[in-house]
């Protein structure tokens, strides 16, 4: 299959700060610069986009050097924390701004929905918009004629095409606009988070759409979103920004783990040095890991293995305390639904917990019942059902496919996250 | 696979040449200006009582303030003009002119939103107003004939009407380009510079005095004719009142004049225009 889209070495610069002031000076020591043949005074000091350490120069590199390369027919998520470059790069790709260096080449006809309802005006009715937003965005007034039918069955606001837009809710405004935006003939489709408006009925139909779009019409989509699970149900790749720089790129689901073990590493900051919990702190989580039989610590699992997930506790009161102690690690998946609860209430030897200065606390998983994925879990501890401390992303582990069922068959990845024990029989119904 | 910019439809680079103005590219989206000159003309009116009337009132009214206070009271030449003909024909053109200067020379502020959301070739924009500024001319327009007739039926005036008559749309045509030429120049440097935004309004203002609106350039005091025949409206103007009215002072030399600096004056903007167009939505 061949390219749709092919950027190479892509780099934009943006200047910090207060635009506008000195820029005339500026300007004239560019251009002096530029007159001597030298190298653009202000380009040379750039430095990499990060938000919290402040830098030198105020003039960064939103992307930098950035090179890759999308098939026809491809649906890629665009993953990043806020400020990577996801956004310029779809302005770039969408030409609303252009690169300082570097080139994108393009195959195709481009329709971007940075925001839908581009160019609407309240006073105009609905029908009148969708004429107005549909040659915004590029189509010719027949072809949108030839799709008006089609475009208001979709947007489910029939009634009120003749009124003006001012007067609709803004649910009714969304679905327009979005009728709209799904219905231009373009094989390249950039979409911005736009999915995250309307009500649950409309985002799961916008989906659908989409869906529609990049699997059976063929046509390549770039998604841009923080919803990993719209992006794993409709992305086939995925690409992860970091800083400007394309940081991974590969399958949907690998991209989402290793985006989550970034994410991770970001907040690798010891347990017991973490500000960011709840409680009363006279107990408080130190550390946590999860280790084999063996008593490694390990962060790639098998699905089946048996293994340990341990935490420590300290004791910051100066007395013992032999209260009523519950200690729980809740599981989550990488999209951020609760597995399971694993808390010691459950124990069958449930014996009451007492902490003196320092325990070690341990839960064993005979057979890990997950399936393939990223996890991680939050640690909580209560006293008396006093809350002790709490902790989100405390801990995370990758599970491999394995042996669960010991038939030797490995699990299918696609075929939800929890595996059973499961025992099958047949007997004859007559 | 082959690395060449022939097998890709659209390549996006840094910058390109200053002459690549993609003119073909505004062609292909001409049912967008069209939209935009209907989008204009409809919300104008919508939700007012005289609708479409109100494209008379103001010319209207001016007018009779204007036959009040310059013909009235200051009893300023009118070339030998009815005083309501002259000014309202001044008026007009004058009004066309000036919309399309300053509708244009906001065009990046006034679309910040959608130039940094959606991607059509930004001569749209003014191109889209110097037109629907047009029609609005026209519905003026009509309202001029309407004085004339009122004057050659009523009032027994004679118009003096010549093959002169055929310079009216030429001057139209030169009044909308120097309008979206200059336009354009103000908007691409306002991105930047904001100062320039304030001097607009009021330099508008200040023009109009030295272009013949008030008076015809036969009763300039010599002295200071030299300031308005460096005026490219001044042409113009007197161009249009000789074309509809029969009376106007243009020779060859000054028309000719009009038309250098006008041509010269729009493809300055278009180039200034499309060179800050592909930048601005980081500065604006």
């Amino acid at each position: 299959m061949s390219s749709a889209i092919k950027v190479e070495n892509l780099s934009k610069v943006y200047n910090l700060g207060e635009i506008g002031t000195g820029t005339l000076s500026r300007d004239i020591e560019r251009w002096w610069a530029l007159l001597r043949g030298k190298e653009d005074p202000y380009l040379r000091i750039g430095e990499t986009n990060d938000r919290a350490a402040k830098g030198d120069s105020n003039i960064v590199y939103s992307l930098r050097d950035l090179s890759f390369e999308v098939k026809q027919g491809e649906a890629v998520g665009i993953i990043g924390r806020n400020g990577a470059g996801k956004s310029t790069l779809l302005k770039l790709l969408s030409r609303v701004t252009s690169p300082t260096a570097g080139k994108i080449s393009i195959k195709g006809r481009i329709a971007s929905l940075l925001e839908v309802g581009t160019g609407f005006h309240p006073e105009l009715t609905g029908k009148d918009n969708i004429f107005l937003n549909g040659a915004i965005m590029g189509m010719k007034k027949a072809e949108i004629k030839r799709k008006l039918d089609e475009i208001i069955a979709f947007s489910g606001v029939e009634r009120y095409v003749d009124t003006p837009v001012k007067r609709y809710s803004s649910g009714m405004y969304v679905r327009l606009a979005f009728a709209v935006a799904a219905h231009l003939q373009s094989e390249i489709l950039i979409v911005d988070e736009v999915l995250a408006v309307g009500d649950a009925e409309f985002q799961s139909k916008c989906l659908g759409k989409m869906k529609d779009v990049s699997s059976n019409e063929g046509r390549t989509v770039l998604f841009v979103s923080h919803n990993m699970a719209a992006m794993n149900s409709l992305c086939t790749s995925g690409m992860i920004l970091e800083k400007g720089k394309l940081h991974y790129s590969g399958d949907i689901d690998k991209t989402i783990g290793r985006y989550l073990e970034i994410n991770r590493t970001h907040s690798n900051t010891d347990v017991i040095e973490r500000t960011d919990r709840v409680g009363n702190q006279r107990l408080k989580f130190a550390n946590t890991w999860v280790e084999n039989e063996e008593g490694e610590t390990i962060e790639h699992v098998v699905s089946g293995q048996k293994i340990k997930i341990v935490a420590e506790l300290i004791n910051t009161t100066r007395e013992i305390i032999h209260d009523n102690i519950s200690v729980a690690f809740a599981v989550y998946d990488y999209m951020g639904y609760q597995i399971t609860d694993l808390s010691n209430i459950y124990s069958s030897n449930g014996d009451k917990l007492r902490v003196d200065n320092k325990v070690r606390i341990a839960c064993e998983i005979p057979k890990l019942p997950l399936n393939e994925g990223v996890y991680r879990y939050n640690l909580y501890c209560t006293i008396n059902n006093e809350v002790a401390d709490g902790l989100e992303y405390a801990g995370y582990f990758n599970v491999n496919a394995g042996d669960f069922y010991g038939t030797g068959r490995l699990s299918d990845k696609n075929q939800g996250q929890v595996l059973f024990n499961q025992n099958w029989s047949i007997v004859c119904a007559e | 696979m082959h690395d060449n910019d022939k097998d890709w439809n659209l390549v996006i680079k840094p910058s390109e040449s200053l002459f690549s103005l993609n003119l073909r590219e505004v062609w292909n989206y001409k049912d967008l200006i069209l939209l935009l000159v209907r989008r204009d003309f409809v919300s104008f009116y919508k939700q007012t009582i005289f609708g479409p009337i109100w494209f008379f009132i103001q010319p209207f009214f001016t007018t009779f303030i204007y036959v009040f206070v310059f013909g009235t009271l200051a009893s300023l030449s009118t070339d030998g003009l009815p005083q309501p003909l002259f000014y309202l024909t001044n008026i007009v053109a004058w009004n066309y002119f000036s919309e399309c200067l300053n509708k244009t020379s906001t065009v990046f502020r006034d679309n910040a939103n959608i130039f940094g959301k959606v991607y059509f070739p930004r001569l749209v924009m003014p191109l889209s107003i110097v037109i629907s500024n047009l029609t609005r001319f026209g519905v003026q327009l009509a309202l001029l004939l309407l004085a004339m007739l009122y004057y050659a039926l009523v009032k027994g005036y004679a118009f003096d009407i010549t093959v002169y008559i055929l310079l009216f749309p030429l001057m139209v045509l030169l009044m909308a380009a120097l309008g979206l030429g200059s336009g354009m120049i103000i908007s691409a440097m306002t991105t930047k510079y904001r100062d320039l935004s304030f001097l607009v309004t009021f330099g508008i203002q200040l023009l109009m005095y030295v272009t013949p609106v008030i008076y015809p350039l036969s009763a300039a005091p010599e002295k200071v004719k030299w300031v308005l025949s460096i005026n490219p409206m001044t042409p113009i103007l007197e161009g249009i009142r000789l074309g509809l009215l029969g009376k106007g002072d243009i020779t060859i030399g000054s028309l000719i004049y009009a038309i250098t600096v006008v041509v010269v004056v729009l493809f300055t903007g278009i180039i200034t225009f499309n060179k800050v167009e592909k930048s601005f939505v980081d500065t604006v």
